[in-house]
């Protein structure tokens, strides 16, 4: 497992994703799927940095774990933060017309989309966010 | 991210070149903003665009609503990989893509 410990930052998104990259590149994870994954982590990444902190900078754990059969990343975001729960955020209604559509929840509602897992959970103080995607 | 603009009479052309991402999105939003008045057609060519996430696609979104009230919009040369991006929030049915 490989960890990274970031200011919560906008601007230190290219880090992040480099980070994240790097991993998926040791091994050889396809084109597309690291594209997928990337956005989920600009999502959840920016998300923590613009709403997490409220005063001041906080900071941003990013573990990343490769497993095995089913060839896979688990990506872990904690943070300091106020409790905040993606996950209880209604979906878009991606039904509605160009006029009716709000511009609001669609990140998350992409990792949602794009992942094979999600999980949230608070826990000592930490917000702790888990998405985990098959290599394929 | 590059953004090459062409003006065209009322017709307007949006070349955007690289990633549109948290970081640049608002940097087109302020190219277009600059560039809506008196256009008819705007045309956003996403042939060479790599990469986007939710912020470049509320531009999308963002710019197709302003266009519908003085004329239309229309998204070009939009690649496989960019086509999943804007299918997985159903854009692909406010958008007119060519």
């Amino acid at each position: 497992m490989k960890e990274l410990e970031i200011d919560a930052l906008k601007e230190n998104l290219p880090q992040v994703l480099a980070f994240v990259d790097e991993e998926l590149e040791s091994v050889e994870c396809p084109m597309h799927t690291q594209t997928t994954i990337d956005i989920a982590v600009e999502e959840i990444f920016v998300n923590i940095a613009s709403y997490a902190y409220e005063s001041g900078v906080g900071n941003a754990v990013i573990q990343i774990e490769i497993l095995r059969e089913p060839l896979s990343a688990v990506i872990t975001f904690i943070d300091s933060g106020k409790e905040y729960n993606p996950l209880a955020k209604e979906d878009p209604d991606i039904t509605l017309s160009l006029h009716e559509r709000k511009e609001g929840g669609l990140g998350i509602y992409m990792v949602k989309q794009s992942m094979d897992d999600v999980a949230y959970e608070y826990k000592d103080g930490k917000n702790i966010f888990t998405i985990r995607k098959i290599l394929d | 991210m590059d953004v090459n603009v062409t003006k065209n009479g009322t017709e307007l052309t949006v070349e955007v070149v690289g990633r549109l991402d948290s970081l640049t999105s608002a940097d087109l939003e302020a190219e277009l903003d600059d560039a809506y008045e008196g256009v008819e057609l705007l045309i956003m060519d996403l042939g060479k665009l790599e990469y986007i996430s939710s912020s470049g696609l509320r531009v999308l979104l963002g710019a197709s609503q302003i266009m519908d009230e003085q004329g239309k919009m229309v998204v070009r040369n939009v690649t496989e990989p960019i086509k999943k991006v804007i299918d997985m929030v159903g854009f692909d049915s406010v958008l007119n893509i060519e």
